[in-house]
């Protein structure tokens, strides 16, 4: 089953400077009784975005209208705690394509890449740059280019290269499934399994 | 002869194949789902119309979404109630042994697998759930995983993982009065913060840590992932071999014997490099507790939240949202600051040595008039326990009861919410906005610390409480 391709994307963004967004924050606890994959993106930020009578809060980015984009930049150590893949879900069911941030979580990360969300990793220096530029005009564009590696902000033109592993990078870029892999991989690892008494 | 570090000897023994520049194809021992993250997994399975691996090497259980009284009725919210139908009737078409509701085995899942002797040394363990990293408090690699993964799981017995980078963590000399492992780790985590140890496998060593009970090294193993490690691991010694001897599932026999030798070449080798090493000593650490909204955001009982000019400036906006959020200043004392609720459970926790240190806190005292208490066993082996030790009475004649197992309250996705604005004293892992409930505010700490603010209704040192 593939996942949709990512090759270059050029968007305004969504600038959220919060640092430690926990996955709880992405998607609280109580959203997760689904047992399909679809609709999470209704709940995004749920607490911060509503108010107990689901009314929206004016004050917070996804709610001001100024604020559009696939791209979604956030303080550092994104993705923190919880395991679950429903808040890689929710971002991407939202319409988010990427999340750029100075640091992430890991099991975020990888919950991301297995869903065709890229997660950018920049220095703090571009990201403070970004949030300006935002700032100061809301529709500033962001190019993420994942063949060569690079964000670049557009209005000033100053790119950054990001890190991504080589194999999680030709996935994304053909849209290959893990698992897929994996399955292909099976008489492999069956004899592992032979040779090991497992 | 070349030296490796623990966590090496056991995921190198893993690896099926290594893609080059890319992760390793890791073979996985132990598979632990519950009824959360596992149905879309499932779903997945079904799609793509493929068997499930080794339903013998996986084990299921309902905890995280289950109500914590009346288990022997039906679960009255739908939708929890249709995710608990869904794991039972997946673990049937699959094969796979579920100890669900009311099941004599059932608990949550971190604290079943060990405590039933499935997790054992040397294992590669894995779980829909960022707490699996406990399990490395028997000498396992074992971390949390997202749904896709645990679909990876299921078709091939395998994972994809880029291998982590190793950390050591040692904690020399001993532990005061009234510090338990609980305060280890929450003092950790305030010192390196809670991505402190992202893209890291953590083992944790020295005196201190040797000399803990296997439910102490758990709660430490539980929580490594509060600072970003992909997990963390203890070496397997004479305490670890004597938790698991003659458990539900552990070898026996001659398969015992083999298995201990096995287990007692454990450890990493003299001279084996980390690439991070950090060293604390035991004595400097106090009974903890967290003022913030992550689990790095954490101070002595009797110490103060930080000022503003102690926090990096490019901390501060962050630091002074998360006072915001908990109602407290910038420099405060926490000490003898009222509370609404203790919760006591959780897989961080929820085990006997848990229940009995509070208990042995709370007896002969009672609970303040103005404290929720809820005390949740992490299973029903330990509910069970509790009971034949008279733990339930000790709690009763104080003011408390024992609920039912489950995660209740740690993430408040069943019933157990604390209500917006209420200030919980919590033995759970996390202090997150609203984790324990919209607007809830979550003060973590150790069981002994949670007692003495149940009995007085306020934070107070465990330590100053027991003189």
């Amino acid at each position: 089953m593939a996942i949709e391709k990512f090759n270059i994307l050029t968007s305004a963004c969504v600038p959220l400077p919060t640092e430690n967004v926990d996955t709880d924050q992405i998607i609280p606890a109580r959203f997760l009784k689904a047992t399909t994959r679809d609709g999470f993106g209704e709940n995004l930020f749920r607490d911060w975005r509503y108010n107990k009578d689901n009314t929206p809060k004016p004050g917070f980015v996804l709610n001001n209208p100024l604020y559009k984009g696939d791209i979604l930049v956030a303080g550092k150590n994104f993705g923190s705690g919880s395991s679950r893949e429903h808040a890689a879900w929710a971002i991407y069911d939202y319409g988010f394509k990427a999340v750029v941030s100075s640091f992430f979580a890991d099991i975020f990360k990888a919950n991301a890449l297995n869903n065709g969300l890229l997660p950018v990793q920049i220095s703090p220096g571009f990201l403070k740059q970004i949030f300006s530029a935002v700032e100061e005009n809301p529709s500033t564009q962001l190019q993420i280019n994942l063949e060569k590696q690079t964000i670049t902000l557009l209005s000033t033109g100053k790119y950054e290269k990001f890190d991504i592993n080589p194999y999680k990078k030709s996935c994304l870029l053909n849209g290959y499934d893990d698992i897929d892999y994996l399955l292909s991989r099976k008489e492999k690892i069956m004899a592992f399994e032979k040779q090991n008494g497992k | 002869m070349e030296t490796k570090t623990l966590f090496d000897k056991i995921w190198d023994s893993h690896v099926v194949e290594s893609i080059s520049n890319g992760p390793d194809v890791l073979y996985i021992d132990r598979h632990y789902i519950h009824e959360v993250t596992s149905p879309q997994a499932f779903a997945g399975l079904e799609k793509r119309g493929v068997p499930l691996a080794r339903p013998d090497r996986t084990l299921a259980t309902a905890d995280h979404n289950i109500p914590t009284l009346n288990q022997d009725k039906p679960i009255q919210e739908k939708l929890s109630r249709l995710q608990v139908k869904t794991l039972t009737d997946n673990c049937n078409k699959y094969g796979v042994t579920l100890y669900g509701l009311n099941n004599p085995f059932n608990g949550i899942v971190h604290v079943i697998g060990t405590e039933l002797g499935f997790t054992r040394p040397g294992m590669t363990i894995v779980c829909g759930d960022s707490h699996t990293s406990t399990h490395g408090a028997f000498g396992a690699v074992a971390f949390g995983i997202g749904t896709s993964e645990v679909e990876m799981v299921f078709a091939t017995q395998c994972v994809l993982q880029p291998k982590p980078k190793k950390m050591r963590i040692t904690i020399n000399g001993k532990l005061q009065p009234g510090v338990t492992s609980k305060d280890i780790i929450l003092y950790i985590i305030s010192r390196i913060s809670a991505g402190g140890a992202t893209g890291y496998f953590v083992e944790y060593a020295g005196e201190a840590i040797r000399s803990l009970s296997m439910e102490a090294r758990m709660t430490i193993c539980n929580m490594s992932i509060e600072m970003g490690a992909r997990g963390g691991l203890i070496a397997p010694d004479e305490v670890t071999f004597s938790y698991l001897k003659d458990k539900e599932f552990s070898p026996k026999g001659k398969e015992w014997q083999e298995s201990l030798d096995k287990w007692k070449q454990l450890h990493s080798d003299d001279g084996a490099v980390f690439d991070k090493e950090l060293t604390f000593d035991a004595s400097s650490i106090n009974p903890m507790i967290t003022y913030g909204t992550n689990p790095g955001m954490g101070i002595a009982v009797n110490g103060n939240i930080p000022a503003l000019n102690e926090i990096k400036e490019s901390e501060r906006s962050s630091f002074l949202k998360a006072l915001d959020y908990m109602n407290f200043k910038p420099g405060m004392s926490l000490e003898g600051f009222p509370i609404d609720y203790v919760f006591l459970g959780s897989c961080t926790n929820g085990r006997i040595e848990d229940i009995r240190a509070f208990a042995s806190m709370v007896k002969g005292k009672k609970k303040a008039p103005s404290v929720t208490a809820w005390i949740v066993p992490g299973s029903h082996q330990v509910e069970k326990q509790a009971v034949a030790e008279g733990l339930d009475k000790i709690l009763e004649a104080a003011g408390f009861e024992l609920r039912q197992p489950g995660c209740s309250a740690c993430l408040a996705m069943n019933e157990d919410k604390i209500p917006a604005g209420k200030y919980a004293v919590s033995t759970s892992n996390r202090n997150f906005e609203g984790r324990q409930g919209p607007g809830s505010r979550t003060l973590l700490a150790s069981p002994l610390t949670a007692a003495a603010a149940a009995i007085t209704g306020k934070i107070t040192n465990p330590a100053e409480f027991i003189s």
